[in-house]
């Protein structure tokens, strides 16, 4: 935050001219803001070192008389015994001492992906992706990361409760069979139930057998963010609800009206940002390099990756997709483009003509189905179905439109015709229902209202009854992924907090005797089994399970035996390999509706502000506020933490004539939200946008009271964005991003060039270094490894910023969380960064990513000046990090050009709450006050896999260690290996013409090295100062002063 | 003026001056000696077991293998403290209703494990791993000692760096034949010093010292 309102047109002067750097970090680094020197040369602020927590006189005398009278006698204590405690009988299969990994899946927004879990004597403590998903490929996403920590948290709900006090499950289930009983005269028309969208057949098959019995009854699926915008565009389209699967490796151009589809925050993030950087990779075998067009108001990660980038308001994205639709000759459709965007249309148009069947575009969820039917007339058009685009079924059981059942149920609710209500999973409507519909207050007119989730919410709040549920990790369930491939989730640990499925929660509401979650989730595959896969709809009717009900005619004994012992089989096969093969949807064949243009177009855009809503990048619509690790990871594009804001662009920062942190107000409909404002270069202009999901009061200890509730603002007529009154509010808030921590000033860190520049030299990386460097440099001699010398390379091209690295390696190193007020002082223990770089104008930047873990430098800076020898190169050239040799000087850290040191100021690491030990690495070391530490390469995984090569006498293979960000990468940016080995992966990548080093005048010879991005930019664009195209040599950005 | 020092002060003064060296030589000894003593490395001292189990007599008595009991010492990190299913797999059958097993049998009944008190404790920020060592040669033995003869089991050795980076930097002087590793008593059949180098050949064993093989 600057104390005097940034000069932006000074700004835009130093970024056009010569003075300023070609790629820059943040406005406040081009325009050298006091802070900014700040961060710069001190590495942590002024005073950051100092004890700032209001401590007085008294309290601190206490303190100090207590550790004098005890700093001499720590060293001297005896250990304390320590336990051994063996099975009293051991499972087969368990060597302690050695990880097992099981194969389940996680679902968010109705998309599952697969997962292998890493479980030591039963603890879970890591999520990896399933390489043998159909859908995931191996790829995981931070929330999937980090909902391991979900899994141990402290403040997950652990009774059933009703009206606050403890009640056994018997009287719940009594409970809930009364609410149905009183319902059956009526053909259940007082019975709802709400859930999150359900991907999983067996849940939506439980459910509509309720439904059978109940025919009146109503089931409502319902998320804040919902995917209705694209259903509705398929109904609109093909009339009927389909899922447009894309594939991005088919695809040469790719238009995107507002769809973020590589964000992790999309739920098919993992897939398609695998998908899209196999066209983004430069080596020799892949196929030619895509080009993405992307049209959008808020910067994103798709965004990011554009190579053109046009900032529209959200509600005039509509009117930029007609234009496009009626320059490439959709018939029916008329429109001009956007005032600016008459250029882009055409070049859009005309590459889409060129690409007919090789392109594709995509359409956002926030957008209207108008926008969607647009991109599914393009696509039919141009010949693109099949090819790049696939209809498939949804992956929900039953598609529906969300918002208008919830509606209804506010209506039913409101008018007393709810008796029984009850509220399955982690929507929290309470919290985020729109704020017009009131549905707290018309909740409480419903007599009977349960509500199971993992925590005791804001729904819970208001619901008679709360029942624990288990997390994905504790429960038997099943999903199905984007593809319609079925995972059976299975549990790794017995329920922490004695919780119930929704499984079981669900079955209480039939007749039938109680079931265990297995029981049900088995009966509905055994059914699917026996119709035979070949054979098998797919989605296995409703009633499927019944057959296998109690009373119907049984097998002949023998006949079941085999038949038993055949599904068994196949059932462990399914539990082994995390998928269920042959689940996989067929693709519909679907044929573009005569009226598909029916709706008239939209208004050309709303005029004056108008405000988007979008999930948050970290904590998703806000059911995952109450993880530490996701709240205080830096935000992909803003790199805030521990809060949402109101991202506006420069100018309309300069219009509204606010700065970082001031208060906005925002009015929409007489609701109004005090905000503050947060300048995000790229930016639409005369927007907002404010993320989801913050300002929650029952999510927990981490959670609560963090940030701004945007839902109180977000009305239903406006979902996603609509028209808002935007004024300069009163007061000043502290955000904090952590974008200029670790700042590094005036080099050529990240480098990029256009993909013809890049044809003409491909070299063109190595022409941007600071300064050339001889080989007999040093005066030390050359080292010569013999055995492995480890090193990694990231494609600077294929990573998107998704984050889910930075979290794997938190979770893999037993990484803490240290807090708002810590990060504000430049102490974020991530061992793992990701620099967000811009190039060019502030008002519409390229933005390049560049993950920054531990170079590991050869001659490394940080190894000459530990007093101690805490930090010392080993033979196979890792930056060895000795723990207990560690005495705090933090010289090490002062050395560092990389800025990838953290150090433990205080006790960051939790090491009281019992449940949060479950989770560390045992093959990690957890770290206390006063020790520094830093990215080890995953070196426990390096030592696991040297001494099972060791034990079978090989070598280690290629790709036998895989760190965790390397694991967690969805788009495989980051490969590790053996630079000994001329076969590696890593070693053919380093031979790569655009593998540069950081800082290479320094000779500190890094061993992470960098694949430079390459830009596609359309030629006939390129005129076009504000998108795409980057000179390649010009070193007149760097700031020379320095030496 | 009197002198104020008498002439045998100057043989005093450079006696003191040795006198106060050896005091210094002999003080960084004594703590050096303290530091490798029983009393700080805890080496030669008994815990409180559930059972006082004789290795004495499962193993110098009767002859059982140690990986009867220690299953997963060739494959894992840990060598393995057996389940207690382990101990009645004999203990149903012979002394199975002696006083003095009734915690085991308790176990066993109860579903409660055992809890025994871990005599080898190596520090937390240590990551040793019992599989590479048994693979590469390094007998059971050459840590642990004899417990063949070890009536209540104790820890031998200091378990501190400097004797855990002795073997690493001469592993020759070590190691014995893969056939030996398990044998209490061994005796190389010619010479260490020959047999050694051999072996590490053989073995391909490194002489790992980096910070990172242990600390991580």
């Amino acid at each position: 935050m600057s104390a005097e309102q940034l000069d932006l047109n000074a700004i835009r002067a130093k970024l056009q001219g010569t003075t300023g750097p070609q790629y820059w970090r943040s406005l406040e680094a081009v325009a050298e803001t006091p802070e900014f020197q700040e961060f710069l040369h001190r590495e942590f602020p002024a005073n950051a070192s100092e004890w700032n927590d209001p401590v007085g006189r008294r309290g601190f005398l206490k303190l100090m008389s207590a550790s004098l009278a005890l700093a001499g006698v720590a060293g001297c204590t005896v250990q304390p015994d320590e336990l051994i405690v063996p099975y009293v009988r051991q499972p087969e299969e368990i060597v302690p001492g050695k990880p097992l990994f099981f194969a389940t899946a996680m679902s968010l927004g109705g998309v599952a992906t697969g997962l292998l879990v890493e479980s030591h004597e039963g603890r879970p403590t890591k999520i990896e992706g399933n390489p043998d998903h159909p859908a995931s490929q191996g790829g995981t996403d931070l929330y999937a990361q980090a909902s391991i920590l979900t899994l141990y948290d402290p403040d997950r709900s652990s009774a059933i409760t009703e009206l606050g006090e403890i009640r056994p499950w018997a009287a719940f289930v009594a409970a809930i069979r009364g609410a149905l009983s009183a319902q059956l005269p009526t053909r259940g028309a007082g019975l709802r139930i709400l859930t999150e969208t359900t991907n999983s057949p067996t849940l939506a098959a439980q459910i509509q057998q309720i439904l059978a019995t109940h025919p009146d009854a109503r089931w409502i699926q319902w998320e804040p963010t919902t995917r209705d915008n694209v259903r509705a565009g398929a109904r609109v389209a093909f009339g009927d609800y389909v899922e447009p699967v894309y594939d991005f490796t088919k695809a040469d151009v790719v238009v995107s009206f507002d769809a973020d589809f590589l964000a992790a925050e999309n739920a098919l993030g993992v897939k398609y940002a695998r998908a899209f950087a196999s066209r983004r990779r430069l080596d020799a075998a892949a196929a030619a390099m895509s080009r993405l067009y992307v049209a959008e108001a808020t910067p994103t990660v798709t965004g990011g990756r554009a190579d053109h980038r046009v900032a529209l308001k959200a509600s005039q994205i509509e009117t930029f997709a007609r234009a496009v639709a009626a320059k490439a000759g959709v018939s029916g459709v008329t429109g001009g483009a956007p005032a600016g965007t008459e250029a882009v249309v055409d070049a859009i148009a005309t590459d889409l003509a060129a690409h007919r069947g090789r392109s594709l575009v995509v359409a956002g969820e926030a957008q209207p189905a108008s926008v969607h039917a647009l991109a599914h007339a393009l696509n039919d058009l141009l010949g693109n179905a099949g090819q790049t685009v696939t209809y498939l079924p949804t992956p929900e059981a039953v598609p529906s439109e969300q918002h208008a059942a919830m509606r209804q149920l506010v209506v039913d609710m409101d008018a007393g015709r709810v008796q029984a209500l009850l509220i399955v999973g982690e929507a929290n409507p309470v919290f985020s229902a729109p704020a017009d519909w009131k549905f707290g207050d018309a909740l409480k007119k419903v007599a009977w209202r349960a509500h199971t989730g993992l925590f005791h919410d804001e729904t819970a709040a208001l619901c008679q009854w709360h029942v624990p549920a288990t997390h994905f990790l504790e429960m038997w369930s099943d999903g199905r992924s984007i593809d319609g491939t079925a995972a059976i989730v299975q549990p790794l640990i017995q329920p922490m907090y004695g919780g119930k499925s929704p499984h079981e929660v669900v079955a209480t509401l039939s007749e039938r005797a109680e079931r265990s979650g297995y029981d049900v989730v088995r009966e509905h595959w055994a059914a699917f089994a026996a119709q035979g896969a070949a054979a098998a709809p797919a989605n296995p009717p409703a009633a499927a399970p019944a057959a296998t009900a109690p009373g119907a005619p049984t097998p002949a004994p023998a006949t079941l035996t085999t038949a038993a012992t055949a599904f068994e089989k196949q059932w462990r096969k399914w539990l082994h390999d995390g998928y269920i093969a042959g689940s996989a949807f067929a693709p519909k064949a679907v044929a573009l509706s005569p009226g598909w243009n029916a709706t008239p177009p939209a208004s050309a855009g709303t005029a004056g502000v108008e405000v988007v809503f979008k999930r948050d990048g970290s904590i998703y619509d806000g059911r995952f506020a109450n993880n530490g690790w996701l709240q205080e990871l830096p935000k992909p594009v803003t790199k805030l933490t521990w809060d949402n804001a109101a991202l506006v662009a420069p100018r309309t920062a300069e219009k509204l004539g606010v700065r970082n942190g001031d208060l906005l107000s925002v009015k929409m409909e007489g609701r109004t939200l005090d905000v503050p404002a947060w300048i995000d270069p790229g930016h639409a202009q005369d927007a907002v946008t404010i993320t989801l999901g913050y300002g929650r009061s029952r999510a927990g200890r981490v959670g609560n009271g963090v940030g701004f509730n945007t839902y109180a603002l977000r009305g239903s007529s406006a979902p996603w964005f609509g028209a808002a009154e935007v004024t300069k509010g009163d007061g000043t808030y502290q955000l904090v991003s952590t974008q200029d921590h670790w700042s590094i000033e005036g080099r050529n860190l990240v480098r990029s060039a256009k993909l013809e520049d890049y044809k003409a030299n491909p070299a063109f990386a190595h022409e941007m270094e600071h300064m050339k460097l001889s080989d007999g440099l040093t005066l030390y001699p050359k080292w010569e490894y013999s055995g492995y010398s480890w090193g990694m390379a990231i494609d600077l091209n294929t990573c998107t910023g998704c984050n889910a690295c930075v979290v794997a390696c938190q979770s893999e190193n037993n990484i803490p969380v240290v807090g708002k007020d810590q990060v504000a002082n430049g102490r974020e223990m991530q061992w793992l960064r990701i620099d967000r770089y811009y190039v060019g104008d502030i008002d519409n930047p390229d933005t390049y990513y560049q993950p920054m873990p531990c170079q590991q430098c050869e001659n490394a800076p940080c190894e000459v000046v530990c007093p101690v020898a805490a930090t010392v190169h080993s033979a196979e050239g890792l930056n060895d990090m000795v723990y207990n040799r560690c005495v705090g000087t933090r010289y090490c850290s002062n050395n560092c050009p990389w800025k990838v040191r953290r150090f433990n100021f205080t006790l960051y690491q939790d090491w009281e709450t019992e449940s949060l030990k479950m989770q560390r690495n045992p093959d990690v070391t957890v770290r206390s006050r006063g020790v520094m530490e830093k990215c080890t390469y995953c070196v426990q995984r390096i030592n696991s896999a040297r001494i099972q090569a060791k034990r079978e006498d090989r070598d280690i293979r290629d790709g036998e260690i895989v760190t965790a960000c390397e694991s967690a990468c969805p788009s495989q940016a980051i490969t590790f290996g053996n630079l000994n080995d001329p076969n590696s992966r890593v070693a053919k990548l380093k031979a790569d013409p655009r593998n540069y080093s950081m800082l290479a005048e320094l000779n500190t010879r890094p061993r992470t090295t960098y694949l430079a991005a390459v830009r596609n930019p359309n030629p006939a664009l390129l005129t076009n100062p504000t998108v795409g195209g980057h000179h390649t040599e010009s070193h007149a950005g760097t700031t020379e002063s320095e030496h | 003026m009197a002198q104020i020092f008498p002439k045998s002060a100057n043989a005093w003064s450079k006696a003191s001056i040795f006198a106060v060296l050896g005091l210094v030589a002999s003080l960084g000894a004594a703590i050096g000696a303290l530091q490798r003593s029983d009393f700080v490395t805890a080496a030669n001292t008994f815990k409180d077991q559930p059972v006082q189990f004789s290795h004495q007599h499962h193993v110098g008595g009767i002859g059982i293998d140690c990986r009867y009991c220690h299953t997963s010492v060739e494959v894992s990190s840990t060598a393995g403290i057996p389940p207690t299913k382990t101990c009645i797999n004999c203990h149903s059958q012979i002394w199975s209703t002696s006083p003095y097993l009734e915690p085991v049998r308790s176990s066993f009944r109860d579903d409660k494990p055992l809890k025994w008190v871990r005599v080898h404790d190596l520090p937390d920020f240590v990551y040793f791993n019992h599989s590479i060592h048994v693979t590469k040669g390094m007998g059971c033995e050459t840590c642990h000692g004899r417990v063949d003869k070890m009536p209540l089991m104790r820890q031998q050795n200091t378990l501190q760096m400097e004797w855990c980076l002795n073997c690493h930097r001469n592993p020759e002087q070590f190691v014995r034949p893969r056939s030996e590793v398990f044998t209490m008593g061994y005796v190389p059949a010619i010479a260490q010093r020959e047999l050694g180098p051999q072996l590490v050949a053989e073995y391909k064993i490194q002489s790992l010292t980096n910070c990172s093989v242990c600390h991580r």
